[in-house]
């Protein structure tokens, strides 16, 4: 505590409300280091945890994903000793609920959920509700080996400082699926897939909003065509300042609507259901969030093999997404050392696999021993993932703000 | 005689503990939407009781197309499944009855019959997922026309499954909820001696068809009041079948209410309860509506009743086939369409048939099946079983001790089925877990009592009450006590219905998603839990072989419940 009090009135001299969200990071990295120290309580937690049942609430739609967790855990019961149960929802709400629950009914210890696959806005609102538990991760070793600069939303998620309530799992980039039988050229911009789906009628859709990958497209298009894109990093000042901010979005909408399947008059109501509707040939361009998820796709037959990605030239949204501790998990020792598993180069390289998920890694490769770094490189990259040289660029989420207005916002405009 | 008396004293004991098994709960679930509806959630923020939350509420842009589209849906949808199912309990009825019936039909009508039930068993929403392969415009039978006669190499642009009306949604209720109906008129027939009037009828010379609307329909109608107020309030806060086939701009008001549930915003769980709150209102309004309507129309046709006109009615006859082959052609196509999606791999447009086929997707599954497949099969035989115990004690209470449930505590227990289960298990969530109940077994069985228990009383109380009194009567001459009574005469006698009820109820408990996730708390997976968490995949091959596991588990409860009282009473004709 001393050591953040001195910085923080040391930068206080230096003008704060300048700081670079660079420099915010390094802050964070530095308030890290003392607790290195910790480092001798990991083998108490490891005594502790054994034996513990840690109860891993994850969103389970997908099959490579359940099978990989299921990996998971036959390794830390190996590993630890500990006993991993996924529990499958279909909405992480399902799982903020019952912590939510468990806390209206006073219940601060032995709670039913262990562990939480979560980010954005579930993760801000339980960190804001003190429904999580931690600050936990400087006592995860594997913590080091994350790539904090190169990965900033590592430490902030949406805009929200991490401190050490959920431990990063794996990384997310903002992309477009495409059927390349069908579309030979691809647009690169906003304003070009627009003039895209003006000659291509009725073969491009967004999920609804209400789906997260609807509401990033709406930030995607309005990163790329605001005049500063840089209100959109803080909340929103007033109505005003976002009606202006938002109306090139809007005029956009206004223009695609007519041109997207059914005329803009409904729309894709997950981003699962969109990628079938890919599959079944009533789309040509869908939305993705995971660059290497389509080459795992066409492995498991769920997309065409003539599926391939694009990115914009300007670059998408990228964003980390993280496991988090509620702060009534009676297993929370062993759910440190699963989160910490999970961080492992070992489960990390699995992950990236596009032949077992191909969700991209939080670490930072340079940071890891030879070997790793070795077979990291070994890694296929699989039929449709562009290589990193072709991703672009990555941009930051807009602030949590945003999202909320705007999405309210196209329900009003298109929601009924 | 007085000891006898006596020793039915007891079961009032039975009464109040059914009644306060479900109370309990509910009243929890209620105070649990009632008080985040005004405002107050402490954990959230919200320390006042105020009108604020709906007043914000009905400011939602979504909101009155909502609704209009949540109470169109609904009140079709009920009327049409009760128009079909009335139509062909008609046709079924008098080809059993009349053995010498020159309908043409009769075979064909037979078959019906024996297909039309066991979709009973299939869960909703893997009938729902079929049907949205089947009719969507890259669907199945897009993929007939186009791979043979069309040549699209797209698939055209229709608006055949969530249009902005809501008739898809209202077309897979009625796939669900006819053979429902159907059932439970069936199920009530022989209380009303439904074929002496048939033969009377038709000896008048009426037409099979009308004198079955004109003798056996008010009699019967009475008799299915309550399982058709079950649809109503089913099919008004549906979830899982809006989801997959309702419009999504905006969606009904139940999917708009799980919506603000999922939604991170914390605070939006005050409109979620505030919208519970709504769809409760409108669910009550909808069954007053219905109860008025139903006054008109007895009106209107009370002297269409008596007119004395006779007629033969082939017509009728047809009409009724071909909408009855209609329904069920669509709904096993829809199954069955699951079914080879469960054995495929890759399976894109425009293929008719699956391109590349496996056993993978079940071997896959096959050992976190067989342990998801036993908890189900426990905690559903469990819950029956206390649910039979129950609602047998409890009729048997009203029969003895003539204290019949008043209308008012009879509704009590339907109330389960008529508030929304989002909300109102939030709340029971927050009571389980003060007490130490949460993701024990018992509270899951509990849970599931809550859903099951109504289905059971709903099928089996009225052919309990109409049972000829004479019989007990007899027996209690002859010197039986009421518990010989209960197991030599009644039991016997009503087999057959009690155990449809207890299919019934199996099949409700196999089919609870939120009960088994909120009072489970994530300990347990049932198959269906299973299955909707592979839904929110959208991954058609995974659902497949869930949904299917899904359907055949009360299927065969239902064959079995059908089939043992025919077998073991297969010497006596009246009883089989």
């Amino acid at each position: 505590m001393k050591l953040s009090s001195v910085l923080h009135t040391s930068f206080k001299k230096y003008n704060l409300a300048k700081l670079s969200q660079i420099l915010i990071l390094q802050l964070i990295i530095l308030y890290l280091i003392p607790f290195s120290a910790f480092a001798t309580s990991w083998q108490e937690i490891k005594k502790q945890g054994k034996g513990q049942t840690v109860y891993w609430n994850a969103w389970g739609g997908s099959e490579e994903i359940n099978a990989y967790i299921n990996w998971v855990g036959s390794r830390v019961k190996e590993e630890y000793g500990v006993t991993l149960k996924h529990v499958k929802l279909a909405s992480t709400a399902d799982a903020v609920s019952r912590v939510l629950a468990e806390k209206a009914a006073g219940r601060t210890n032995n709670g039913s959920v262990d562990l939480i696959w979560i980010n954005g806005e579930n993760f801000a609102k339980m960190k804001e509700n003190g429904l999580l538990f931690g600050p936990f991760t400087k006592q995860l070793p594997n913590f080091k080996l994350v790539d904090f600069a190169g990965k900033p939303t590592t430490l902030l998620d949406f805009h929200i400082a991490v401190d050490g309530y959920e431990a990063p799992w794996g990384m997310a980039k903002f992309n477009f699926v495409y059927n390349s039988a069908r579309v030979t050229a691809t647009p690169d911009s906003i304003p070009q897939l627009l003039k895209w789906a003006k000659s291509n009628s009725g073969r491009f859709s967004y999920p609804h909003v209400s789906d997260f990958l609807g509401s990033t497209f709406l930030m995607q298009a309005l990163m790329e065509l605001a005049d500063n894109p840089q209100d959109l990093g803080e909340a929103v000042k007033s109505d005003a300042h976002f009606s202006k901010v938002s109306a090139p979005l809007w005029s956009f909408l206004e223009q695609l609507h007519p041109y997207l399947w059914r005329k803009g008059k409904s729309f894709p109501a997950s981003s699962s259901v969109q990628k079938q509707m890919l599959n079944d040939s009533e789309l040509d361009i869908a939305l993705s969030f995971n660059p290497s998820a389509t080459s795992a796709a066409i492995a498991n037959g769920t997309l065409p093999e003539s599926a391939r990605t694009f990115v914009l030239k300007k670059g998408t949204i990228g964003n980390t997404h993280f496991v988090a501790i509620p702060f009534n998990s009676g297993s929370s020792q062993a759910a440190m050392l699963v989160a910490d598993f999970l961080m492992s180069p070992e489960a990390q390289m699995k992950k990236q696999n596009p032949k077992i998920w191909g969700d991209s890694t939080v670490l930072s490769v340079a940071k890891l021993s030879a070997a790793d770094q070795q077979k990291f490189k070994n890694l296929p990259l699989g039929v449709a993932t562009l290589p990193p040289e072709k991703l672009g660029p990555t941009l930051p989420n807009p602030h949590p703000d945003w999202k909320n207005r705007l999405d309210a916002e196209w329900e009003r405009r298109y929601g009924q | 005689m007085g000891a006898t008396l006596r020793s039915v004293n007891y079961l009032s004991v039975f009464q109040r503990l059914t009644q306060l098994l479900l109370l309990l709960p509910i009243a929890a679930g209620l105070l649990g939407a009632f008080f985040p509806a005004f405002g107050y959630f402490p954990e959230i923020g919200g320390n006042q009781l105020n009108i604020d939350v709906f007043r914000e509420l009905l400011k939602q842009p979504a909101l009155p197309h909502s609704v209009r589209l949540t109470i169109f849906s609904g009140i079709t949808a009920t009327l049409i499944s009760l128009c079909f199912a009335l139509a062909l309990a008609a046709m079924f009825s008098q080809v059993e009855y009349s053995s010498q019936s020159k309908l043409k039909f009769n075979r064909l009508f037979l078959m019906m019959r024996r297909g039309l039930i066991p979709l009973i068993a299939v869960p909703h929403a893997a009938m729902a997922l079929g049907l949205v392969f089947l009719i969507a415009p890259s669907g199945w039978l897009i993929r007939w026309v186009s791979f043979s006669l069309m040549g699209w190499d797209t698939p055209p642009e229709l608006i055949s499954v969530q249009d902005p009306l809501g008739l898809s949604l209202i077309f897979g209720l009625v796939l669900k909820e006819t053979p429902y109906l159907l059932l439970m008129i069936l199920a009530a027939l022989p209380q009303i001696r439904a074929a002496e009037y048939l033969r009377i009828g038709q000896s008048l010379g009426y037409g099979a068809f009308r004198s079955w609307l004109k003798l056996i329909l008010p009699q019967v109608y009475p008799l299915i009041r309550l399982p058709v107020f079950a649809v109503l309030a089913f099919s008004l806060s549906v979830v899982d079948v809006s989801l997959i086939l309702g419009p999504t701009t905006p969606p009904t008001l139940s999917v708009l209410i799980l919506r603000w549930l999922d939604n991170p915003d914390l605070s939006m769980r005050f409109f979620a309860s505030a919208g519970a709150i709504l769809l409760l209102g409108i669910t009550l309004g909808s069954l007053l509506f219905w109860r008025i309507a139903e006054w008109f129309v007895l009106n209107k046709f009370r002297k269409w009743l008596t007119n004395g006109k006779r007629g033969s009615d082939n017509e009728a006859a047809t009409a009724v086939f071909v909408s009855g082959f209609f329904l069920i052609t669509t709904a096993f196509l829809s199954l069955l369409a699951l079914a080879f999606w469960s054995l495929s791999l890759r399976w894109p447009y425009p293929h008719v048939l699956p391109q590349t086929w496996t056993f993978r997707n079940w071997e896959r599954h096959w050992n976190s099946l067989q342990e998801t497949a036993m908890t189900t099969l426990e905690v559903g035989i469990l819950t029956v079983v206390l649910a039979l115990i129950l609602v047998v004690a409890c009729l048997e209470n009203e029969q003895w001790r003539r204290a019949r449930f008043s209308i008012r505590s009879e509704w009590l227990l339907y109330l389960p089925l008529l508030i929304p289960q989002a909300t109102f298990l939030l709340g029971v969530q927050i009571l389980a877990v003060r007490f130490e109940l949460d993701g024990t077994f018992l509270l899951l069985v509990w849970s599931h009592l809550l859903f099951v228990l109504p289905y059971v009383f709903l099928t089996l109380a009225d052919p309990w009450r109409k049972l000829d009194r004479r019989y007990p009567i007899i027996a209690q001459c002859l010197g039986a006590s009421p518990l010989q009574i209960l197991f030599r005469v009644k039991l016997p006698l009503l087999l057959k219905p009690l155990l449809v009820a207890a299919a019934i109820g199996f099949a409700v408990s196999v089919a609870q998603y939120l009960p088994t996730i909120f009072a489970g708390g994530g300990r347990f997976s049932t198959l269906t839990t299973e299955a909707v968490s592979y839904a929110a995949g959208a991954d058609r091959r995974v659902i497949g072989v869930y949904g299917f596991l899904q359907a055949l588990f009360p299927w065969l409860a239902l064959l079995l419940a059908l089939s043992v009282p025919r077998w073991l009473y297969r010497n006596r004709a009246d009883l089989s």
